[in-house]
């Protein structure tokens, strides 16, 4: 056991010290230089501007943009933990490993292809209960009620969880034996389920999981949104004789749409990108539960495939670029960034 | 007439209160959407007061059937030997020296950025807001193998200065968006004024820019916090000595042990998730409104 010694609170305050100084120290250093150099060497007319950009810009450029320039020469490599220091790049590598993706295992016996196909009905599955439950309840809760504020605050508390711990938790009750759910399913005469060996129940559990973890998030985007939705519209509606279910079809939902589509697309691709709910929940390390970020993660890191991981990620990266590009054309999404 | 006048008077006070009708809606139709809210806040609870249960077992009695939320045998061991047995102390440490530094590093570099691009119009401009927003596509997943090589090649893994150094970056595209939506709220004849009293560009940004804007910063400030406060995937990658460990990790290798840490495991999950959730419930308006506010709005 490691206890919280002084000496190990000097050592981490001075290292992270030290890294916060130097930090700073650069940033201010970065802006004269890039402020000087504009200004005085190249009389350009926004040096205000270039001091002001350069921290940021500088800081993505070394870590988003130097890591995927990384990955991509990674992935044209056989890097593995044996050839840490020395792997071999070239086209044939790279070819190579975009082809094993698609014709051998990713991890042991799993293929790319059914892994995908988890990963999209996973997403569906997801979507499909976040925005049904959570308009259900914001619909619910778009009254007046005596609990109103008790209700908001209770349904918020699985997000308000942090998720490690509610994935664990949750973990630890899909046990077969101790875990609340088996209990429950016992009391009821169902006999108890392997939530943890058996595939398929391991991926409703996975799904169980994250649907009390996500349907929170829905249901306050859904609530927002059917509130700012002016009272005339309804009061109209009832002057016409609209019942309940034709305002909620031919109002609420037409007005929520604007904010309801990019929380959906967001949704889409937390979920798609979901790491924390299919890692915990796979205790055994079952393969047919992962989706692909997990198998990407066990590629890296359990395998250490480090050069085959590079290009499965960029395959991921390049699923979820297509996606959003159809998003973006189709919904006109970033027309306000040209302003 | 006479007899359903007489019929309704008949009626008792209780009858004549589930027949009222509140905003055009029955009693029994309310008392559905009561009863419907009540079992979802049922099951949202259940398992957050199940870790609850756990942590106030006594030690050997961990492992039980029972389902009651309070054990008629509640002792407080278990968060005795969380505080003063395990690392636990040291995990908190850990993460809040972490989460502390990237939150505010994540400021200075954003903070200066974001207020060139809602001031001024610039070549690249709306094409480097597409690219911050992209990079929010990028699954965190896909970026672990290049940054393990880069801290590895660094020296970097198990320290803190990685995991800072690549929090912070990570956090600015999210926090130059927040800010940049915020700055263009504030009117710049503001600025324009003190401009024409001979204040610098800089000055005003510090003097009146800053001050004014500390609602936005508050905001990212959270948003980094609770990001880094909570992530587990890079921490993982970065961190494997027991002194380092955040507490995502701790907690992972208590509940690894399931049989013998399952009540530590819980003590320690109540501990934080009481904390961190109040600070979350608290501030979750504005954390939500900066979540949706990249995608919704844009100029």
């Amino acid at each position: 056991m490691q206890s919280l010694t002084s000496q190990i609170i000097t050592n981490s305050l001075g290292q992270v010290g030290l890294t916060v100084l130097a930090l700073v120290a650069g940033v201010v250093l970065i802006e004269l230089l890039v402020y000087l150099a504009a200004g005085k060497i190249f009389h350009a007319k926004n040096a205000l501007v270039y001091m002001l950009l350069a921290p940021a810009v500088i800081g993505l450029a070394l870590l988003i943009v130097y890591p995927i320039v990384l990955e991509l020469r990674l992935a044209f490599s056989n890097m593995s933990l044996r050839r840490f220091k020395n792997p071999d790049y070239g086209l044939a590598q790279g070819l190579d490993n975009f082809k094993l993706i698609f014709t051998e295992p990713v991890l042991k016996q799993v293929m790319f292809f059914p892994v995908f196909l988890r990963t999209i009905l996973w997403t569906g599955i997801q979507v499909v209960f976040h925005v049904t439950l959570g308009l259900g309840l914001a619909l619910l809760l778009n009254r007046k009620l005596l609990l109103k504020g008790l209700y908001k605050v209770l349904l918020v508390i699985p997000w308000a969880i942090p998720q490690v711990i509610a994935c664990l938790t949750w973990r630890g009750e899909f046990h077969f034996e101790y875990g609340f759910v088996n209990i429950l399913l016992k009391a009821v005469g169902i006999p108890g389920v392997q939530w943890k060996s058996d595939p398929f129940w391991n991926f409703v559990a996975m799904n169980i999981t994250n649907i009390w973890l996500g349907v929170p998030f829905m249901m306050v985007i859904c609530l927002g949104a059917l509130q700012s939705i002016a009272k005339e519209y309804y009061e109209a509606a009832k002057m016409d004789g609209a019942t309940g279910w034709r305002k909620l079809r031919s109002i609420s939902l037409p007005l929520m749409a604007p904010i309801l589509t990019p929380a959906v697309i967001l949704g889409v691709i937390w979920t798609f990108n979901n790491f924390n709910v299919p890692y915990f929940i796979n205790e055994n390390h079952l393969e047919t539960s992962d989706i692909l970020v997990t198998a990407l993660f066990r590629a890296a890191f359990e395998y250490n495939r480090y050069g085959f991981s590079a290009a499965f990620a960029i395959v991921i990266f390049l699923i979820l670029f297509i996606f959003s590009a159809f998003y973006i054309r189709f919904t006109g999404a970033l027309k306000s960034v040209r302003g | 007439m006479e007899d359903t006048l007489v019929v309704r008077r008949k009626r008792s006070l209780p009858v004549r209160l589930l027949m009222a009708r509140i905003e055009g809606e029955s009693i029994w139709f309310r008392l559905l959407v009561n009863i419907i809210l009540i079992a979802a806040c049922v099951i949202a609870l259940y398992p957050a007061l199940r870790i609850l249960a756990v942590s106030l077992r006594p030690h050997d009695r961990l492992l039980s059937t029972s389902l009651a939320i309070i054990p008629p045998d509640a002792t407080l061991g278990n968060y005795h030997s969380v505080l003063f047995e395990k690392d636990f102390p040291l995990w908190i440490w850990n993460s809040l020296l972490i989460t502390i530094s990237t939150s505010i590093m994540g400021l200075i570099l954003s903070a200066t950025s974001a207020y060139a691009f809602s001031r001024w119009r610039f070549h690249g401009r709306s094409g480097f807001l597409i690219f911050l927003l992209t990079t929010q596509m990028i699954p965190a997943a896909m970026m672990m193998v290049p940054l393990y090589i880069i801290a590895a090649r660094l020296g970097l893994i198990n320290t803190y200065t990685g995991l800072v150094l690549s929090y912070s970056v990570s956090s600015i595209p999210f926090s130059i968006w927040i800010m940049k939506g915020y700055y263009d709220t504030i009117p710049s004849s503001l600025e324009e004024a003190a401009m024409i009293d001979g204040a610098s560009r800089m000055y005003t940004l510090y003097r009146i820019v800053l001050p004014l804007a500390a609602p936005a910063l508050a905001v990212v400030f959270l948003f980094n916090f609770m990001n880094s406060w909570n992530d587990f995937l890079l921490a993982r990658i970065m961190l494997q000595r027991p002194a380092v460990l955040t507490w995502p990790l701790g907690l992972q290798s208590l509940q690894q042990q399931f049989q013998t840490q399952w009540g530590a495991y819980a003590a320690a999950s109540i501990l934080i998730s009481i904390p961190v959730g109040g600070l979350f419930l608290f501030t979750s308006k504005w954390l939500v409104s900066g979540l949706t506010l990249g995608s919704v709005k844009g100029d």
